[in-house]
């Protein structure tokens, strides 16, 4: 079943048609790599599809939490978010001043179900759902074996583990589609291997549905099911990552390059 | 000791130092002089706290508090004086006037990322003034508003009540904001003075939040405002000038953006600072501007900066002494310090 699926999208700022004629399709449970040489689209993409831009022509549609598809032309980044779909940035965007717990714990405002009088008056429902909260939020930390340092500032993480921490962030929303905007920017190749892994098992854990912009071409040929490939804006190819890795425009726009640089 | 009994020793406690503060202010052991400062004092800190919430917590500055604050005593006292309304309704009728003003400048303008607020609040504050001038009938014009009736016409209970009215509205206004901040919705306004970008797309409506911070903190204005008319029995259109709109500002970053406890010290020190300043007449304005340029050299993050930020928590307090291990996640009611 399609939970993600953009129809012939493109967005122009001024003079420049930076995403043209762009449609994909993204399948419950899969996960699907977006790769292209820098400049190429791709974070825009991911703008559109939470919401921050909108785009010039086209429509996009993704699953909400009834398993219909629903058109979110006119919605806000924070509905889209609604509606169980979540992403991470590619320039960490942190709360950076708050602690760890917290950064989770906001990402839960979406499922908090005391208003602001039960808040300030510190009614029974509130101190509820405060616990759960707290419990849920370090429950996410632990899988990330970040529990530990729930109390300290989200600024004052290593950079593998902030990355790390936007990925429980975008958990805690509860959501069922995690767009990842180069998780694997900055790590070393160990931490690399380990995010490998960690992605598949929150995949299976939560049942998600994932989309990943990555340069670490191990990263994306390791884990990624199906491949988009996108040069100038264009989507120039798509298919697993063997038949990407042997097609020949892609080779030549982006990864025969890359590959004669690695060796 | 359950969150509850904790709870209930904390309202105690702070019952019991307003209670102390109210006798040693009626038996004069607080002599008048002093208690009207630290009247004056408190109605500052409250209009402060109002502007931590919008400037400090929600990340957008405004330089317009001056405004609400007339908003408020004008219509209390316009209430009082020419409806006859009672004056507690009249209060609320007042800061509730300074929320729908605060409401109605914050729906354009906060829709926009940036400075936006300010300049607009700045334009705010300076508009209340001059029509404040220009509408004789209902605010005395530039000759100010006389014989606005006072909390009570007895001699000796009027300080007391003023400084009980004031300091009992401190203490909830402070109850409110630091038990709002420490919910949800508390963490999504924070969350929006952080990155508004991120807090947007992990679900949190940002427009919607920073209305409710910015009507917040016009109400908490007005309420400042609704204190002062009753308190002082007087207004004039130049009291609520841009210099006072500063003080408020300046009180909020001397005492740490985004930190209650700090605005309450800052306020309370501040005013007092004016008052021994006194005796070098107009040279004291320059003291604030002087004060200000050393702390943001000096330390950038406020008085409570130098403790790591961290709020003074009633409950934290009460914990240690029982020899329960410090929870930082229970409840902080910071009441107690007023």
């Amino acid at each position: 079943m399609t939970v993600l699926k953009t129809e012939n999208i493109s967005i122009q700022f001024g003079g420049l048609m930076a995403v043209s004629n762009l449609s994909l399709e993204v399948n419950q449970g899969e996960l699907v790599g977006l790769i292209g040489p820098n400049g190429a689209g791709k974070t825009t993409i991911f703008n559109m599809l939470t919401g921050v831009y909108k785009p010039t022509n086209g429509r996009i549609l993704i699953k909400d939490r009834n398993d219909r598809l629903q058109d979110i032309g006119r919605l806000h980044p924070y509905q889209i978010t609604a509606l169980g779909m979540a992403r991470t940035f590619q320039n960490i965007r942190l709360f950076k001043n708050l602690t760890v717990l917290d950064n989770v714990r906001i990402a839960n405002h979406l499922n908090v179900e005391y208003n602001t009088i039960e808040a300030v008056l510190r009614l029974p429902r509130y101190e509820r759902e405060e616990k759960r909260i707290k419990e849920q939020s370090m429950e996410l930390l632990r899988i990330f074996n970040i529990e530990q340092k729930s109390d300290e500032l989200a600024k004052n993480l290593p950079y593998g583990e902030q990355r790390k921490l936007e990925i429980v962030r975008a958990l805690a929303t509860r959501l069922h589609i995690l767009l990842l905007d180069e998780p694997a920017a900055g790590m070393n190749p160990q931490e690399t291997l380990e995010l490998m892994d960690l992605i598949k098992y929150i995949r299976d854990r939560f049942k998600l549905t994932i989309l990943l912009i990555e340069h670490d071409m191990k990263l994306v040929m390791g884990i990624c099911q199906r491949i988009f490939v996108l040069d100038y804006g264009r989507l120039i190819a798509r298919g697993t990552p063997e038949e990407i890795a042997h097609n020949p425009l892609v080779i030549k726009a982006y990864l025969g390059k890359e590959m004669e640089n690695d060796a | 000791m359950s969150t509850k009994k904790t709870a209930v020793v904390c309202f105690l406690v702070v019952a019991v130092v307003l209670l102390l503060l109210y006798t040693l202010v009626a038996l004069r052991i607080i002599d008048e002089y002093t208690s009207q400062v630290l009247t004056v004092a408190g109605i500052n800190v409250i209009i402060a706290l109002g502007l931590n919430l919008i400037s400090g917590f929600t990340g957008q500055l405004a330089l317009g508090h001056a405004g609400f604050m007339a908003v408020g005593a004008y219509t209390t006292a316009a209430l009082v004086m020419k409806l006859n309304v009672p004056i507690f309704p009249a209060m609320l009728g007042g800061a509730l006037m300074a929320a729908l003003f605060g409401f109605l400048i914050g729906l354009p303008t906060l829709r926009l990322r940036g400075d936006y607020l300010a300049i607009v609040t700045l334009g705010f504050g300076e508009i209340i003034r001059v029509v404040m001038i220009n509408l004789p009938k209902l605010t005395g014009g530039p000759a100010g508003l006389k014989g606005i009736p006072t909390f009570t016409t007895n001699f000796f209970w009027r300080p007391v009540l003023s400084f009980a009215m004031v300091y009992f509205t401190l203490a909830l206004v402070v109850v409110f904001l630091s038990n709002l901040l420490k919910s949800s919705h508390g963490k999504a306004i924070i969350s929006i003075r952080e990155d508004e970008i991120a807090a947007n797309a992990m679900g949190i409506n940002v427009f919607y939040y920073k209305i409710f911070a910015f009507t917040l903190s016009a109400f908490i204005g007005g309420l400042g405002g609704a204190l002062y008319a009753p308190f002082f029995g007087y207004l004039s259109p130049n009291m609520f000038n841009f210099q006072k709109s500063v003080e408020f500002l300046i009180i909020v970053v001397l005492g740490g953006m985004g930190n209650l406890t700090g605005t309450v010290l800052a306020g309370i020190g501040l005013t007092y600072l004016q008052e021994i300043l006194r005796f070098l007449k107009d040279y004291r304005l320059v003291i604030y501007p002087v004060i200000l340029i050393i702390v943001m050299i000096f330390q950038p993050s406020g008085v409570m900066g130098l403790f790591g930020n961290r709020e003074f928590s009633l409950t934290a307090i009460i914990n240690k002494l029982i020899g329960k291990s410090p929870n930082r996640e229970k409840s902080a009611d910071k009441a107690g310090e007023v």
